[in-house]
């Protein structure tokens, strides 16, 4: 079993917490796991992805190659479209249906949403507005991590696993908080598919 | 006892230091380094054992402080970015010469396809060049495990050892087998050779024709090394030399039972026995490395001619840039995969300066007293601040390196450019910019110098900037005339001050320095949510 998984969005918007859960509980399946990440000048607000390997067999490259990501993960519906180039062509879009608008020529964003309603494999998900109805809203890549769970060939147990590991630190209110968030994004998947 | 652990490149050879036994690390921030000493600073058992890992001034000084720890026999890593190199390059260089005694590692990481940097230089030439074997790895436990062999090299040979990563292992997450036992720090004890360590050209020219001799050795010693690998296959009409993390993308590609011969190198000097080989009984030889074509070059004048090599100088590989499964994949002349088009709604999205952050209200004040005074030129320098070259503020007339703001400025105003401006943050100041305006207080320069000021090192993330709260008193120290030194709060609604306060110190035909200061918003917030959740805890 392998999964090869962009992330993709802007500078500040979470991504690299999606990649930790997901990371953690990969490892927790024994699993091996390759992860690059952008740091540095593409933080302050532009845009930033990373690519997530896991697989049960050994991974040599850090890098996914073009035409070979499994699912593209994105916290912005633009974002999500800059990568199709690395999307396998039997592979799964997960977005946000939300524009993050912070340039001024930011293309028409029905253009943007229709594009990806035309694409096979999708799911698109207002993953703002349920992370505030979860009442969480700074829970929103929770909420879309929950929305492609079942993509990931990883028991939803092993995933809220990882939840409570990586956020224990931070208290039981911000635990709960974030398997609200979870499962919001996993209900609104199920539904979707429906 | 040994523990499996989920780190960057970056972390695992913090932890590859720290138990290797450090007496301590020694960085000026540098994306894609920072992290190494990040990780050491919230390490227990640095903590527990007191290894310095304070940031220092900038890379020659933290060259130079290993330096010293080397000397009385303990070990140490410097780390920096690509760049980074070139201003610890003088210590770096003559560390070769005067014989490391404790083991001293240089840990260089470069920044192919530039995500974050001005250039893409290799560090691997200053290994060649200072006769300092280089070690690159190929994974992150390689990277982890060559920490405890490259000081044991290092101490060997008396030399200092190079360690090259490039972004993609630096900030490429994977699990590491990490010992849980290190090794003490050393005693101190004092070089058997102290003459060695005075670089008078006597001792020089009896100390050089040994570096060499070492070289050789270490010529030798990578024929056999565990870092270099050379794998045989049945199709002899290709082999493949991959270097670091090429090796990779060549296994990505070609799993892991290539049909090709490949040669592994992740130890310089480069093998030259296993490449002969290669050559010998290969048609041709494809040449994967991270960077710039070094081995490439060099291999084109060990092999013999009737040799076809291929590579990024032939062509098969992109002259610039990083390695990517996919244009090694090409050049493997594998096909490539189906993908989709891509779409026509995506537009750049480059990064911004912060809502909020008192740089934007700086440019927004220089840029509108500026417009009064045409044929103005801004020379600025390397930070976040550097994003004011775009729009909407498009201020700046040049980034070079890191301190060249003031300089420049000062060059210019020497030929008769006005008015002649430097903009450079507080961290780049400290870091390069001093002695640069010593130059332009012993010339009166008239130029204005802004030190916009956000008491941090904020592009790599908010380490602490080294002259923090004396921004002033170093001015005053170097000689600007106090009334000249200007301080103002970049907020919007002090911006008539700030615009009257440009405009004299422009008026004014001398060196002025302008500070506006405000805490930089990222560390601001973080320091909020520190002190609410303190607060919380009572």
């Amino acid at each position: 079993m392998k999964r090869d998984i962009i992330l993709a969005g802007v500078g500040g918007q979470g991504i690299l917490s999606i990649a930790t859960v997901i990371g953690q509980a990969a490892i927790g399946e024994g699993m091996y796991i390759k992860q690059a990440e952008v740091h540095g000048m593409s933080q302050r607000g532009g845009d930033v992805q990373s690519n997530l390997r896991i697989s049960t067999d050994p991974i040599a490259s850090d890098l996914i190659a073009r035409g070979g990501a499994d699912i593209i993960i994105s916290m912005e519906p633009m974002e999500a479209l800059r990568y199709l180039p690395y999307l396998s062509k039997e592979g799964w879009i997960v977005t946000n249906t939300v524009p993050f608008v912070n340039i001024p020529n930011y293309p028409d964003e029905s253009a943007v949403l229709n594009e990806l309603k035309g694409m096979k494999n999708v799911i698109m998900v207002d993953i703002d507005a349920l992370a505030r109805s979860a009442g969480n809203p700074r829970g929103a890549n929770i909420v879309l991590l929950g929305a492609c769970a079942h993509l990931l060939g990883i028991a939803s147990g092993k995933m809220t696993e990882g939840i409570r590991s990586i956020f224990a630190s931070k208290g039981d209110a911000v635990v709960e908080a974030n398997i609200s968030a979870f499962e919001a994004g996993r209900k609104a998947a199920a539904d979707g598919k429906n | 006892m040994s523990t499996k652990k989920l780190l960057l490149g970056d972390e695992a050879i913090a932890i590859g230091a720290v138990n290797a036994g450090i007496a301590g690390v020694y960085a000026y921030p540098g994306t894609p380094s920072t992290e190494i000493t990040e990780y050491i600073q919230a390490l227990p058992l640095a903590a527990e054992r007191k290894l310095h890992s304070a940031w220092c001034v900038n890379e020659k000084t933290a060259m130079e402080a290993a330096l010293g720890v080397s000397y009385v026999g303990k070990r140490s890593i410097v780390c920096m970015k690509h760049v980074g190199m070139n201003v610890a390059a003088d210590p770096f260089v003559n560390s070769a010469i005067a014989g490391p005694n404790g083991g001293l590692i240089v840990v260089a990481a470069d920044d192919p396809s530039m995500h974050s940097s001005q250039d893409e230089q290799d560090s691997r030439f200053y290994g060649q060049f200072a006769f300092i074997p280089v070690l690159e790895p190929s994974s992150q436990q390689e990277a982890y495990d060559m920490m405890k062999y490259g000081f044991e090299l290092s101490e060997r040979y008396h030399i200092t050892v190079l360690l090259r990563i490039t972004t993609r292992m630096a900030h490429s997450r994977a699990v590491v087998e990490v010992s849980e036992e290190a090794d003490e720090v050393a005693p101190i004890s004092y070089p058997e050779n102290p003459s060695s360590w005075i670089l008078l050209p006597a001792n020089s020219k009896r100390q050089y024709p040994v570096v060499l001799e070492h070289y050789a050795k270490m010529e030798e010693e990578g024929e056999t090394s565990p870092w270099n690998r050379y794998f045989d296959g049945e199709d002899h009409s290709m082999g493949i030399i991959a270097c670091g993390i090429g090796y990779n993308y060549v296994r990505e590609n070609l799993g892991d039972t290539s049909k090709y011969p490949i040669l592994k190198i992740s130890q310089y000097p480069a093998p030259k026995g296993l490449i002969r080989r290669m050559a010998r009984e290969c048609g041709s030889v494809l040449v994967v490395e991270e960077g710039q074509p070094l081995l490439e070059e060099q291999i084109r004048g060990i092999l013999p001619s009737g040799c076809k090599i291929m590579g990024r100088i032939s062509g098969e590989l992109p002259r610039t840039g990083e390695l990517t499964p996919d244009c090694v994949r090409a050049a493997l002349r594998l096909p490539a995969a189906e993908t989709f088009a891509p779409s026509r709604n995506v537009v750049p999205r480059p990064p911004a300066l912060c809502q909020g952050c008192g740089h934007r209200d700086m440019y927004t004040a220089l840029n509108e007293v500026l417009k009064e005074f045409p044929g103005n030129k801004v020379f600025s320098d390397i930070g976040c601040y550097t994003l004011g070259a775009l729009p909407p503020f498009r201020a700046i007339n040049s980034t070079i390196d890191m301190g060249a703001s003031i300089t420049m400025a000062k060059g210019a105003a020497d030929v008769g450019q006005y008015p002649s401006i430097a903009v450079i943050g507080d961290s780049t100041f400290t870091h390069s910019g001093i002695t640069g305006l010593l130059d332009a207080v012993n010339a009166n320069a008239d130029i204005v110098v802004v030190i916009s000021d956000n008491l941090t090192t904020g592009m790599t993330g908010g380490q602490d900037s080294a002259g923090t709260g004396r921004i002033e008193s170093i001015c005053r120290g170097v000689g600007v005339a106090p009334e000249h030194i200007r301080v103002v709060v970049p907020l919007p609604k002090n911006m008539e001050e700030i615009r009257n306060i440009i405009r004299e110190e422009i008026s004014y035909h001398g060196l002025s320095v302008i500070i506006p200061r405000r805490e930089c918003i990222q560390t601001a917030r973080r320091h909020a949510k520190a002190k609410s959740s303190n607060n919380g805890k009572k």
